[in-house]
């Protein structure tokens, strides 16, 4: 038994396999980051950190005529999304019930996704991660309502990074303010927004819902790392006559190695 | 052609699933040609040439743990289940009824993985 404490679960393998196809489906549908930044591991439950290749230099060393420094790393921190299911959904599953609820999983699929997807795009201070818009030293690019100006303001975001030196292809991560609005406008030649931005980009359009704004940034590879110790795994908790509580959980760490290979574009 | 061991049109394949098309091919026969070292190495009569062979088959068993290395970073699965039966020490089997036990034959990970599409 690990640390999920399955086999403690009043949860047949029928069930569990309907579980996991939910959460799974759930978390490709949701999950953005993992489409436009790399993605390293999975590392391991007891992967505690990643390092960073820099020092801290100590202010004196152990004994006289003798240096130290500190390595700098990058801590893991672990992401938990619970929810609850009934058991007898659950049993009916076993007597061939083709369409149990179990949204209680798709939210918590949703719910750890925009967890990960914030810390990628925006951070995480009380864990002290830095995420792509906050991390990059560009001004960010200022967005407005009329979706027929999006290609115009992706390519400015894009026009930094070449500037910069950051070659593509680019990627874009749209919030919901935009997404559905773009999705919905053409051109005057009839033309859809969305494929003008994917042009422009030499990239995939991707709808964040965690993204505030949208973020435009380089997919060359190297820049942004997204390291996982544990992927997303479901563990159990607790169960009564009624419910069984389970939840979804990973362990990750972001860092921005090239934090100018990225660009904000934000609302006033 | 990178490969003759193709069982689909090329054109239908990501190029992805080509590459590790390629690190499994490359794994069978580094394994092969250690196997067929091991068989040489105790047939012939030379212990110099024994010698030889012996440096030349470990060398195959490099190549394939850093092939198989490759593979397990681009295979979710893969490592979920290396993760499971590599570097234990009870019965295999016993590994496979206690992952079992679990529900998920991989420690309960999903394996969702990296989704950036082939090219991206």
């Amino acid at each position: 038994m690990n640390h999920l404490f399955r086999e403690l679960a009043p949860v047949s393998d029928a069930a569990w396999s309907e579980i996991e196809s939910e959460a799974k489906r759930a978390l490709e549908n949701f999950l953005a980051a993992r489409r436009l930044v790399d993605f390293t591991g999975p590392h391991g439950w007891d992967a505690a950190a990643v390092p960073l290749g820099t020092l801290d230099k100590l202010a004196r060393g152990p004994v006289e005529g003798v240096e130290g420094a500190r390595r700098q790393i990058q801590p893991y921190i672990e992401l938990r999304a619970r929810f609850a299911l009934l058991r007898q959904e659950l049993d009916a599953i076993d007597r061939g019930h083709k369409s149990p609820d179990l949204t209680p999983v798709v939210d918590a699929a949703r719910s750890i996704a925009q967890a990960e997807d914030k810390t990628v795009f925006h951070g995480y201070s009380e864990a002290g991660l830095v995420g792509v818009a906050d991390a990059s030293p560009h001004e960010a690019v200022e967005l407005g309502d009329k979706f027929g100006e999006y290609p115009r303001w992706v390519a400015t975001a894009v026009a930094k990074l070449r500037d910069a030196g950051v070659e593509g292809p680019y990627g874009a991560a749209l919030g919901p303010r935009c997404y559905a609005g773009i999705l919905e406008t053409t051109e005057d030649g009839g033309y859809p927004v969305l494929e003008r931005l994917r042009l422009i980009l030499g990239g995939p359009v991707v709808y964040a819902p965690a993204v505030d704004g949208a973020v435009v940034l380089s997919m060359r590879g190297d820049d942004f790392e997204l390291s996982c110790g544990e992927d997303v795994s479901i563990g159990f908790e607790s169960a009564d006559t009624d419910q069984v509580r389970l939840y979804l959980e990973e362990s990750l760490t972001f860092h921005a190695h090239t934090p100018e290979a990225g660009v904000a574009l934000r609302y006033p | 052609m990178a490969s003759e061991g193709l069982h689909e049109s090329a054109d239908l394949l990501s190029a992805e699933t080509i590459d590790r098309h390629r690190a499994i091919t490359s794994i069978m026969e580094e394994l092969a040609a250690v196997d067929w070292y091991d068989q040489r190495v105790n047939a012939t009569g030379s212990p110099d040439l024994a010698e030889v062979l012996a440096h030349n088959r470990d060398e195959e068993k490099e190549h394939a743990a850093m092939t198989l290395e490759w593979l397990r970073r681009r295979d979710p699965v893969l490592d979920g289940h290396l993760r499971t039966y590599l570097f234990t020490e009870e019965s295999v089997v016993a590994e496979e009824h206690e992952a079992e036990a679990g529900g998920d034959g991989g420690g309960g990970s999903l394996g969702v993985g990296s989704l950036r599409e082939a090219g991206s």
